[in-house]
């Protein structure tokens, strides 16, 4: 399922020092993450966190009141925090897509599903009506709605909450994007249907050979589908490694909460061992703290962890962490 | 009694200062109220400031406004102060505006209380009478009543109720419908409460923020219709109205247009410091719609 | 308007049935036809008991108004004597007692008479029936008029939302709620008939002036201008508030996201996702709204001498032809009712979701 050994090309998507504000109030302060062909990031943390706001950042899709503060988004050869809107215009649905958390809500209920995903390709491949009907039965096919010749002519409220997950991923994929964006996508699924939309969309991630950006706060998920995890906290980076590593032995006092507290990872731990252990406190604004954000709720805070916001170090092979008392830093190479 | 401790509170009783502030800080909602206040001191003054019938003549035939002091809106066509004219109007329009409110609500309030209440049979009747009532073109339905049982100033607030009170009607059904289900007003059952005292004393207080404004914008409503009505000529003709000088000017357009402009200003005046003061007071009642977001 | 603030969103129709697909994957499919077919239907059958008691109370009205129709002809005669009037009551049925009159007048009605005018010398049908067409194309033009401006206004305060424009329109739509018809009406002729000279101030078309073809077309628009604008004028208001409301919703909503994300242009979204959505509300109201633009019909047409319905109720009033009076008011409840069966039927076909209910 992983993707082999990464490959040392340059990224597709080069994401450095991006910051989001509200106003005044920072919500996510100087990240830097990337993603390379093929490849799944999951972007990890509470709601609150940032990661669904660095997602729609991508797509420049952030709420009006919100706006990037900082930082570029270098995307094949564009930087996607300036280019303007009809360049932004032909690059969204095209090269970079995006689906959301709720399917319920997020297709429109007087437009057939055939209607909406033949939209997509008219729009960027030119395609007559009759063909953009064809290859949205396809798409359907490819996504696996059953009966897809029949369903193309459905209503959205005909479908139950994973069709229609499953219809926004036959849309977001329609034009062979290089960057999928999946805020969420199975947050509002039932439990069973889960991982088959997960499966669905590393399918199509290795068919297409598209970076795979999942917006998730579920850690199960990451364990089985992601290449390398971005742990978040507070709008920043608290750690960066791949999934294997970072659930063995995280290097973050946030990071080891977090799958203290995940039900199916972490440590062998499950339903049946007992009540599970909460990170005490609440997720703090990012903006107010002029230390570590994470400090107010960690078990190893120290004096000087609320002076200075704690740097990124590389901890190991692949893996950087920003908690300086848990990790002795190795001087970067 | 610590009975009462137990009972969860009525929501009502807590917003009144709150309101009231909310209201207060609303300068279009202020400033229309005191517009209101003052007309209404000047229709209760007209025999006072204007002792003649403001149906005699008192000067030269179509002085202009602003031609002779004592006339300030002018005279019309038969010498008749148009300034006397307008506030001795004020209170043909005060007096039809809220009497006919207070009727249609009224009515309204009770038929919707009593179909939101108790729901089932009662209701699917009530509703039927509600949508009958409806059917009509309001103002046909309106123009038939009042032709029907001759002009006059009761005969036309009678109808103007007759016609209004469905609106009224439909809004506290879905009121009381949505309030009866409410802890409150399920406590209020447990505690052995009669169906009076539970319509009155527990469900009429939380509906009467949305029964305010609505009272607010059927004063208006009513004061249109009744100026439409006396243009027509439906009105009793022994007393002066703003929409029956609007009427006799008419004719007059051409030359003196100020005739039919000045009583209409009137009009949309008081209209518009009532749908105004119903905008305010709904801001000020209805928290989850004034919220900002 | 607090009234259409609570109607306003909260009458939208709730999601229909969601079929569990796969499960069940027959027999919720459904068709536009279908749907239109079962509302057309459903209403069909829920208007009839509405019908008949209107036309009963009708009836009672009739019997209530002062003077009959042997009144009035012997009235319109100058004198007549106590056999003629026996004739006349004979002949008109009104020496029967009452719930004979009812039954007579219902199986009249089945006839599709509706008694006659004394006054037009006429049958009180034909007589509307005659008038009806130019009524019809008023309350038409008017609301294309109010919705198109509605719209447009409504759209542009919802982009501009909280900003000078948005403030302005507010204004201006407060304003337009509070002016009487009849009296902008008025207005309007001193601007633009008298004034600039622009547009005839009454009537349906120039008399006598022997127009025909592409020419009568544009005199008798030149004639509906005025009072279709004042007509209108209410409503612009209405559905500029509401347009402005739902738009604002609308632009909220997940799916406009989704189609921001597909690469579309403001304008196709604003188009297809958004406004296609808005317009559900809009059209709830407009059907509303036609027994509010006929009331406003009678006044209007006073104003301008437009020779509808509307003007021959106020004449009917003038001269005390009951029959007539009466008439009109059926036949605008029948309109009333037909123009909201058109309106579920447009629900039907603008919103998908509206299946069985």
């Amino acid at each position: 399922m992983k993707a082999g050994p990464v490959d040392a090309s340059s990224p597709l998507l080069d994401v450095r020092d991006l910051t989001i504000a509200f106003g005044d109030t920072v919500r996510v302060r100087d990240l830097s993450f990337s993603v390379r062909e093929a490849e799944t990031v999951a972007i990890v943390g509470e709601s609150g966190s940032g990661k669904s706001l660095t997602g729609l950042a991508l797509m420049r899709l952030l709420p009006r009141s919100a706006r990037i503060a900082g930082g570029a988004m270098a995307f094949m050869g564009r930087d996607l925090a300036v280019i303007d809107e009809p360049e932004l215009r032909r690059l969204r649905g095209r090269e970079i897509a995006m689906i959301f958390q709720e399917p319920m809500t997020s297709l429109n209920p007087v437009l057939t599903i055939g209607a909406q995903i033949a939209e997509v390709v008219t729009l960027h491949e030119g395609l007559s009506r009759s063909a953009a009907r064809r290859r949205a039965i396809e798409l359907l096919d490819r996504v696996r709605v059953p009966d897809p010749a029949r369903r193309v002519d459905d209503y959205p409220h005909r479908l139950s909450g994973g069709m229609r997950q499953r219809v926004m991923i036959a849309m977001a994929v329609a034009c062979g994007p290089r960057l999928l964006i999946a805020d969420e996508p199975t947050t509002a699924l039932d439990v069973t249907i889960q991982a088959q939309v997960l499966d669905l969309l590393d399918g199509l991630r290795r068919d297409l050979s598209m970076g795979l950006i999942l917006v998730t706060h579920d850690l199960g998920v990451v364990g089985q589908w992601a290449d390398r995890v971005v742990v978040m906290y507070a709008g920043t980076k608290v750690e960066e490694a791949p999934p294997g590593p970072v659930f063995a032995d995280p290097r973050h006092p946030y990071t080891a909460g977090l799958l203290a507290a995940s039900p199916r990872v972490g440590g062998g731990r499950s339903y049946r061992s007992g009540p599970l252990p909460e990170i005490p406190g609440n997720i703090a604004s990012a903006v107010d703290e002029a230390g570590c954000s994470f400090a107010p709720r960690c078990p190893h805070a120290i004096a000087s962890c609320r002076l200075a916001r704690p740097p990124l170090v590389r901890v190991g092979e692949d893996r950087v962490a920003a908690c300086p008392v848990v990790n002795v830093a190795e001087p970067a190479p | 009694m610590s009975l009462a401790l137990d009972t969860p509170a009525s929501p009502v009783a807590a917003m009144r200062p709150r309101a009231l502030r909310a209201f207060l800080r609303n300068p279009a909602g202020v400033i229309s109220l005191g517009f209101l206040l003052v007309l209404f001191a000047m229709a209760l003054a007209a025999p006072t400031l204007y002792p003649e019938d403001p149906l005699s003549m008192v000067a030269r035939p179509f002085l202009w406004p602003g031609q002779n002091p004592a006339y300030p809106l002018g005279t019309d066509s038969l010498g008749r102060d148009v300034a006397a004219g307008v506030v001795w109007g004020a209170r043909i329009s005060l007096l039809v505006g809220f009497s006919a409110m207070a009727l249609g609500v009224t009515l309204g309030l009770v038929v919707g209380s009593l179909a939101g209440y108790f729901g089932g049979r009662v209701d699917d009747v009530l509703v039927k009478v509600i949508e009958i009532f409806q059917t009509p073109p309001n103002f046909v339905l309106l123009v038939v009543l009042v032709a029907i049982a001759q002009p006059s100033v009761s005969t036309v607030i009678f109808a103007i109720a007759a016609v209004t009170w469905p609106t009224t009607a439909r809004l506290m059904r879905a009121e009381f419908r949505a309030l009866r289900s409410k802890d409150f007003v399920v406590a209020a059952r447990g505690l052995g409460y009669g169906h009076a005292r539970i319509i009155v004393r527990e469900i009429l207080p939380n509906a009467l923020p949305p029964l305010i404004v609505t009272s607010s914008v059927l004063v208006a409503t009513a004061i249109l219709m009744e100026s439409a009505l006396s243009f027509l000529g439906l009105s009793d003709p022994n007393v002066v109205s703003w929409g029956s000088m609007i009427g006799a000017g008419r004719e007059l357009l051409r030359t003196a247009w100020f005739l039919s402009a000045v009583p209409g200003v009137a009009i949309v005046l008081t209209v518009l410091a009532l749908n105004l003061l119903g905008d305010a007071l709904n801001d000020a009642l209805n928290p989850r719609v004034s919220g900002a977001r | 308007m607090a009234g259409l603030r609570a109607i306003g969103l909260r009458n939208r129709p709730a999601a229909g049935t969601v079929c569990r697909f796969p499960e069940d994957p027959g027999p919720c499919l459904m068709t536009t036809a279908e749907r239109i077919f079962k509302s057309l239907r459903r209403n069909g059958l829920a208007a009839i008991p509405t019908v008949l008691v209107i036309v009963v109370l009708n009836f009672f009205l009739l019997k209530l108004a002062p003077g009959d129709a042997a009144d009035v002809m012997a009235g319109e005669s100058g004198a007549a004597t106590e056999e003629l009037m026996r004739q006349l009551r004979a002949r008109f049925g009104l020496d029967l007692p009452v719930l004979g009159q009812l039954q007579a007048y219902l199986g009249g009605l089945a006839q599709g008479s509706l008694g006659f005018s004394p006054r037009y010398n006429m049958p009180v049908t034909d007589l509307i029936l005659q008038r009806l067409p130019r009524t019809l194309t008023l309350m038409g033009f008017s609301l294309s008029i109010a919705i198109a401006l509605g719209l447009l206004a409504g759209t542009v305060m919802a982009l501009n939302a909280g900003r000078w424009p948005d403030r302005v329109l507010s204004v201006l739509t407060l304003l337009l709620y509070s002016v009487p018809g009849f009296w902008i009406g008025l207005m309007l002729i001193v601007l633009f008939s008298i004034k600039l000279g622009w547009l005839p101030s009454g009537g349906s078309e120039t008399i006598a002036s022997g127009r025909t073809g592409f020419d009568l077309f544009v005199d008798r628009l030149r004639h509906m201008i005025l009072p279709a604008l004042t007509l209108a004028l209410f409503y612009v208001a209405v559905y500029a508030r509401l347009t402005r409301a739902a738009v604002m919703e609308v632009a909220e909503q997940d799916y406009v996201r989704t189609a921001r994300a597909k690469g579309l242009s403001a304008f196709a979204v604003g188009s297809r996702h958004v406004l296609r959505n808005a317009l559900l509300p809009v059209t709830t109201l407009a059907g509303m709204h036609i027994g509010g633009i006929l009331g406003g019909a009678v006044v209007v047409e006073t104003v301008y001498s437009w020779p509808g319905l509307g003007r021959l109720a106020f004449e009917a009033v003038l001269r005390r032809d009951y029959n007539v009076l009466l008439g009109v008011l059926l036949l605008s409840s029948v309109l009333v009712i037909l123009a909201n069966m058109i309106v579920d039927m447009l629900q039907a076909w603008l919103d998908p979701r509206i299946e069985v209910r």
